[in-house]
């Protein structure tokens, strides 16, 4: 079927609101939202959880199910209101002229369905192609995607493939029909930093090659300055800012705007220096959001009886091309008034060595068939190999690494959940690498302990907060009766700044961040001395990272703890880290201060690492490094060296050395170590990743 | 794949010897022993007769003995008797005790002689299962179509005036069970209280040849209260095959609702309700045990309750054995199909 | 007298019920009041269908009580025959063929005979009595002890897991009917199994609470050895009572035929409740605040009892009530083959079997009873259907 010409805006979003009804009341999720998308232009969507932002591409998809609905406003595709179609009518628009692309690719792919079925549908339905044709069709759009082996992909079923390669399978499917529309919800937040830039550098570059419009969802700032042509920032269900990227990184005219860019690290911020400025208050829930301007409660610019006098509308800048604001006073606040300096600290300087580890390896047998046991032998997965470093009181350590690399595995024998295959830990030198956690005194279990990934899991929800601290006390023998206790329980309430009433709280009463603080609060239980935190604000929204992230730096200022941050993101690791150490399969394949991991010489996978995170400053140019493939798996790693398979130097080193031999740990300057067999002069020619601008 | 039907056929088989022995535990203990001594005997024995009849009998060696010699992995015993009579288990009125073989046991095929119906239990057990099979092939032919349809209209529109009217059928027929529904239907179409008399309150002449009209009754039953679990089952995973994310895919990729139930959900939403079909059969020969006394058809079941009932120990056994080969072959079919059914889980 | 028509027979009845009503209404009035402080069991009332359930329930609970215990809705006494009144219509008046009624006698037989002229509405009411004193308690041990082994199971893997699954599968694969006709027999109550097999379930309660206690409170052993000791103490007197028949202070005793029917039951639903716990206990151990008490040493039974299990407490609470309804099935059953309880029990199984012998000619005698068990049924899994709807929601 032809698909008739029409070269207007694509996609024209009016004054559209969207509420969900449950039995006690309406909850309004998006709230006169306006945005127009034109040919071939990709939009992007940021803002926090909870913001909307998939609402709305649920209503341009007319798929709210049976709670939501549009309540007002309309939304137009090609001209032709979308919310008056018929059911056959939107059928023939999905997946033909409008394509989804969704956050979690296995779960988007019918596990029982072979790939080539799924994708060849899609043409069949819409275009009524014989099969044949539609095969070769896929065929095509899967090389499009840059999938090895496209005939062996179709005729696999979804669980065979990696999370990268199941993404871009959702990806081809999406282009099967070849859209004008493309919706991409959170489509790379599942997926590891470097596969994460492979997949964006390919819907970049399909976008271009199909004609493609696109509307990117995200909460990441950076990535839509990496792939959007204009940006809309939303808060509480409302658009509050929206022009074109570089306006609104530049000139943002909104107060929440601004206080988003100023709570995300940017290359430059630095912890002691210049420290992040958190958003202060919690995100309203729908049903409690204030009268005015959404945001006002947590506005440094609010004016009482302007601010919250009534419903605000968007406004236009002038000079500048579609840029909008919702704020009632973006006119008289002075845009470039520098930062309030914050309460900057001096830095604290390590202290002696609390923790050493050397050589430690941790490998685990598996059965080779999981599921039925036995009949296949054994196979050893090497989950850590050789592992030394040592960390200082007052000392913050990042582990940088993607999955698989080793990370929670080496938190876990430090904990003592498992012993180490051979090497040692030492703590104050003593050996705690085989005693198992039952085998360990209270005092070293209350000196190492843990702050979790994911806030939703890390509290008990049948449990009231305070009880949940109050254990923690009484298992580390804090306190003599119960009175005693729950004094420090309040003391540690105080410590992590949540109000003192939060100890009767169930933990489904709290937001992700204070959950988090929770969480912080019954690791210091103890006065512990090594905290390692597993990624400790990656699953919270923006504005409360640098909330959490400052809390943990400022109780580790105070009690001089040795803090193992564990983390995949670069930007937030160079902001508080005082040495990184970067993973792969299991090796530490760099060691070195911050400074140095980040300056060249890198290791060829700290480089691609650098390149891979986005960065959402405008005045940053980077360099571009997209890694093939995706990360091996820990259980059939590659020969030699670990990273050989993705590591576009390979061809330097003389001989394969790389595919044989694992690289000997070579020391480059002092305290810099890296794993690789480049050679000194190659490593010297490296260039820097990221520049700064000059301005 | 041959290894791991190999490994489930050895537990198998080991969890078949654990079930028999326990039954031959329970049904050889002294006061059932004690019980067929009277029976065999008459009611008025003394304790001793009671003994030296058990004692010529073979009945007081050791358990695990006797086991073995009941399996067939242990020679039979032989007892020379005061009266020159030889007594072995393997000698029986026809066969001098010269000629009879060392094992006779389930294994060699000699699966003893019932008291009750005067003939050989194998004989038994053969014929009366092929009953019961008649019984299960229409109980299964109309249980498991309609509970799966039920499930899926049901399960499709989770929510919907369909589902919870399908569901609240559902509901009522697994609170139902056979002695109560067969109850009902009897007193309802074949009483003559009522009068509707569409039916035949009994099964027995099925036996020779089924009909609707004496059939159908216990073949509903049957199938009524299994068909509610299965329905309710697939339902609970086609309204959650229904809110995953893939069939949202599909759905805005353009397919059509039937479309999206029949060639998106529908294998996905089976494959947990495979599993329950099969491991319904111990269920199901509960309900045949009620059914065929309710509606006194003399299959396997009506045989088991006899036996139970009257102390008949190796009709009793040889019941017992079929019936947990049943139920164990059925489970192992489906692990085996599970495995055909779910691409996720590979065996190489 | 004439025999009443079918609206004063209802009209009666429904008199008779009196107290239930009144409790029922009591019930609901004060559930409704205070529902938004009452946790899952207040959400109960917001969802009809569970209502309707919880309603069907209680109104058998209270028929229990009242009329079992305090004999109040009764009409007749359930063992008392008049062999005029064999077999007799609903609302036939009440006679006898030998000595003058007892003028205080209720004056009709509200629905009827049976085949040795009792009175069937009694048997129906006391029957549920015979339901509501076994069920939820054998219900709640086959928990205990399928939570006691499910939780480790799951939990420590391995070849524990290995051993327990492979027993639980081997009491599941066992034909439910077979198992009873082999155990509930008067030959095996005289070898004294039942008994040993009571004493093994039994200790499982003991066990459980002692292990609850003691990880909770091992941080502070004065606590501690105040609730481990009292439940001991306690547990012991009700273990030596209940399972040996050997009280002490002659205070708990348990008919021996009850015992064995309470033991065939706990025994056949433990694995059931077994696979359950295990398969929630694997999947909640993976959960972050799982590893956190790990991570602060706390040991395996507190965090199996005391993190595991509270939050596989909806799922659990869901199958508590299906598993009150299997076990009524199961009595049913049990009575309906005359195994264990007295070939005179009013139960509702025994009741069943002896109506349907004469059903082809009178309804009366079956019907009551077989309606009374699919309602009662009926209601736990309608209950346990809205408790499912509401645990989900939110």
């Amino acid at each position: 079927m032809a698909k008739p010409d029409y070269d207007g805006p694509i996609l024209e979003i009016e004054n559209l609101s969207i509420s969900f009804f449950t039995r006690l009341r309406e909850i309004p999720a998006v709230m006169d939202f306006s945005v127009s998308v034109r040919p071939g232009e990709a939009v992007g969507l940021v803002g926090e959880s909870g913001c909307g932002k998939s609402t709305v591409a649920l209503g341009v998809m007319q798929d709210l199910g049976v709670n939501g609905r549009i309540v007002g406003g309309s939304v137009r595709f090609k001209g032709r209101d979308l919310g008056e179609m018929s059911s056959a009518e939107l059928r023939h628009i999905r997946g033909n002229e409008i394509a989804m692309i969704y956050q979690e690719p296995m779960a988007s792919l019918n596990p029982a369905m072979r790939v080539g079925r799924q994708l060849i549908e899609v043409p069949m339905i819409h275009e009524g192609v014989s099969e044949a044709e539609a095969r070769a069709r896929a065929l095509e759009v899967v090389r499009d995607v840059k999938l090895p082996d496209p005939e062996r992909i179709l005729k696999s079923y979804p669980h065979q493939l990696s999370g990268g390669q199941q993404q871009r399978i959702v990806i081809a499917m999406a282009l099967m029909s070849k859209p004008s529309l493309l919706i991409l919800d959170e489509p790379t937040t599942a997926l590891d930093v470097t596969v994460e830039a492979a997949v964006v550098d390919l819907v970049k570059g399909l976008g271009e090659k199909y004609g493609t419009s696109m509307l990117f969802i995200s909460h990441n700032l950076g990535l839509v300055l990496e792939t959007c042509d204009r940006i809309c920032v939303m808060y509480s269900g409302e658009a509050v800012e929206t022009g074109s990227v570089t306006d609104v990184f530049d000139k943002m005219q909104h107060p929440y705007t601004q206080a988003l860019f100023r709570s995300i690290p940017l290359p430059g911020a630095d912890k002691n220096s210049r420290p992040l400025k958190a958003i202060p208050g919690n995100f309203p829930l729908p049903h409690e959001r204030p009268k005015g301007c959404n945001f006002g409660p947590r506005c440094d610019y609010f004016r009482g009886g302007l601010c919250d006098a009534g419903d605000i509308r968007m406004a236009a800048i002038e000079g500048d091309d579609r840029h909008f604001t919702r704020c009632a006073r973006f006119a008289e606040i002075d845009w470039h008034a520098p930062i309030e300096k914050s309460d900057t600290t001096e830095a604290t300087a390590p202290g002696k060595v609390v923790l050493k580890m050397d050589k430690l390896k941790k490998y685990y047998e598996v059965a080779a068939n999981a599921l039925f046991g036995g009949g296949g032998g054994t196979k050893v997965v090497k989950a850590n190999e050789t592992l030394s470093f040592e960390a200082r009181e007052s000392e913050t350590l990042a582990i940088v690494g993607e999955s698989g690399c080793g990370k929670s595995t080496f938190a876990k024998v430090l904990m003592g959940l498992e012993t180490a295959t051979e090497g040692q830990i030492l703590l104050d030198n003593r050996n705690i690498e085989k005693t198992p956690i039952e085998a360990r005194d209270t005092q070293t279990v209350a000196d190492v302990q843990m702050v979790f990934q994911n806030p939703f899991d890390t509290l008990n929800p049948s449990m009231t907060v305070g009880r949940q601290i109050m254990r923690a006390l009484e298992v580390f023998g804090i306190g003599a009766s119960d009175e005693e206790r729950q004094a420090e329980m309040m003391r540690l309430l105080d410590l992590v700044k949540l109000p003192r009433e939060f100890a009767d709280r169930m933990p489904r009463q709290l937001s992700g961040g204070q959950k988090q603080r929770v969480g912080i609060a019954r690791a210091f239980a103890g006065g512990a001395r090594i905290v390692v935190a597993d990624e400790p604000v990656s699953a919270l929204d923006v504005s409360v990272q640098a909330a959490v992230t400052d809390l943990l730096m400022e109780i580790q200022r105070k009690q001089k703890t040795t803090l193992l941050f564990i983390s995949h993101d670069l930007s937030i690791v160079r902001y508080l880290s005082d040495r990184v150490m970067v993973m792969y399969l299991g090796h530490v394949v760099e060691l070195g201060t911050t400074d140095q991991v980040f300056s060249p010489p890198y290791h060829p996978y700290t480089e691609a690492l650098l390149s891979a995170v986005p960065i959402a400053d405008t005045s940053v140019e980077k360099r571009h490094i997209v890694l093939e493939g995706d990360v091996p798996s820990a259980m059939n790693p590659p020969p030699g060296c670990p990273f050989q398979t993705r590591c576009r130097w390979k061809s330097e080193v003389p001989g394969g050395l790389c595919e044989t031999e694992v690289p000997p740990v070579r020391d480059l300057a002092p305290g810099h170590q890296v794993k690789c067999h480049l050679s000194q002069g190659m490593l010297d020619r490296m260039e820097p990743v990221i520049k700064i601008a000059a301005e | 794949m041959a290894m791991f039907i190999l490994r489930r056929v050895g537990v198998m088989i080991l969890t078949a010897l654990c079930l028999t022995f326990i039954v031959f535990f329970l049904t050889n203990l002294y006061p059932n022993l004690e019980k067929l001594a009277k029976t065999q005997g008459n009611f008025r024995m003394t304790d001793e007769e009671v003994a030296s009849y058990l004692g010529r009998n073979g009945y007081l060696q050791p358990m695990p003995v006797k086991y073995g010699q009941w399996l067939g992995v242990v020679p039979g015993f032989v007892i020379e008797d005061q009266d020159g009579v030889t007594r072995g288990h393997c000698i029986s009125q026809d066969t001098s005790p010269e000629d009879a073989p060392r094992f006779c046991g389930i294994l060699q095929g000699d699966w003893g002689y019932s008291t009750v119906f005067k003939e050989d239990v194998g004989h038994i057990v053969g014929e009366k299962l092929a009953l019961t099979g008649k019984l299960m092939f229409w109980v299964m032919l109309l249980m498991v179509p309609s509970a799966l349809i039920l499930g899926v209209l049901a399960g499709m529109r989770e929510g919907s005036r369909t589902d919870r009217t399908l569901s609240t059928v559902a509901i009522t027929t697994t609170a139902t069970p056979e002695y109560v529904s067969g109850v009902l239907f009897i007193a309802v179409f074949a009483s003559s209280a009522v009068g509707l008399k569409w039916f035949k309150g009994t099964a027995t002449s099925a036996a020779d040849g089924a009909t609707f009209e004496n059939f159908f009754l216990p073949v509903l039953t049957i199938a009524l209260y299994g068909m509610g679990y299965i329905a309710r089952m697939t339902r609970a995973s086609m309204a959650e095959v229904m809110t995953a994310q893939y069939i949202r895919t599909a759905r805005l990729k353009g397919v059509s609702f039937p479309n999206i139930v029949v060639k998106h959900a529908l294998r996905n939403a089976l494959i947990a309700p495979f599993t329950v079909i099969m491991l319904q059969f111990p269920w199901l020969l509960n309900g045949v045990v009620i059914v065929e006394t309710l509606f006194n058809y003399k299959g396997f079941g009506w045989t088991l309750v006899q036996a139970a009932g009257n102390n008949d120990i190796e009709l009793l056994l040889g019941v017992s054995v079929i019936s947990v080969i049943v139920v164990l072959v059925t489970q192992l079919i489906s692990d085996i199909g599970y495995v055909y059914l779910n691409p996720r889980i590979s065996v190489t | 007298m004439d025999a009443l028509s079918w609206g004063e027979i209802i009209l009666r009845i429904l008199w008779q019920f009196m107290p239930v009503w009144i409790a029922l209404v009591v019930t609901f009035a004060l559930s409704m009041r205070f529902r938004r402080h009452l946790g899952l069991y207040g959400k109960l009332f917001d969802s009809p269908i569970g209502m309707i359930g919880y309603g069907m329930v209680m109104f058998w609970v209270f028929t229990g009580i009242f009329g079992g215990a305090f004999d109040m809705i009764v009409t007749h006494g359930v063992l008392e025959q008049s062999a005029t009144m064999k077999n007799k219509g609903p609302g036939t008046p009440f006679s006898q063929l030998m000595g003058t009624p007892d003028p205080n006698a209720y004056p009709f037989y509200l629905l009827g005979g049976d085949n040795l002229g009792r009175d069937v509405f009694s048997r129906m009411v006391v029957g549920a009595w015979e339901v509501i004193k076994i069920a939820p308690f054998a219900s709640l041990f086959a928990f205990m002890v399928g939570i006691t082994l499910g939780l480790p199971s799951g939990y420590y893997g391995g070849r524990l897991d290995t051993v327990l699954s492979f027993f639980a599968n081997l009491i599941l694969a066992f034909p439910v009917i077979l198992l009873f006709y082999l155990l509930v027999t008067p030959e095996i109550v005289l070898t004294g199994i039942p008994v040993y097999m009571a004493a093994v379930l039994f200790v499982f309660p003991i066990v459980f609470l002692v292990l609850l206690w003691n990880s909770r409170y091992h941080t502070q052993p004065s606590r501690r050895n105040l609730y481990v000791g009292v439940t001991l103490v306690i547990g012991l007197w009700l273990y030596l009572g209940i399972a040996w028949d050997a009280d002490p202070l002659g205070l708990v005793s348990f008919p021996p035929n009850l015992l064995v029917v309470f033991v065939a039951v706990v025994f056949v639903n433990s694995p059931t409740v077994f696979r359950i716990v295990r398969g929630l206990t694997m999947d909640i151990k993976t959960r972050d605040y799982v590893a956190a008490a790990q991570t602060r040493g706390e040991r395996p039974w507190y965090i199996m009892l005391w993190e595991i299990l509270p939050n596989a407490r909806g799922p659990l609470l869901v199958d508590f009530c299906l598993r009150i309804g299997y076990t009524t099935i199961l009595l049913g059953t049990l009575g309906f083959f005359g195994l264990g309880l007295s070939p005179e029990s009013p139960d509702w199984g025994s009741t069943i079997n002896e109506g349907r012998k004469l059903l082809s000619l009178y309804l009366h005698p079956a019907l009551p009873p077989a309606f009374a068990l699919l309602s009662l049924v009926l209601g736990l899994n309608l209950l346990a259907d809205g408790l499912r709807e509401e645990s989900l929601r939110d």
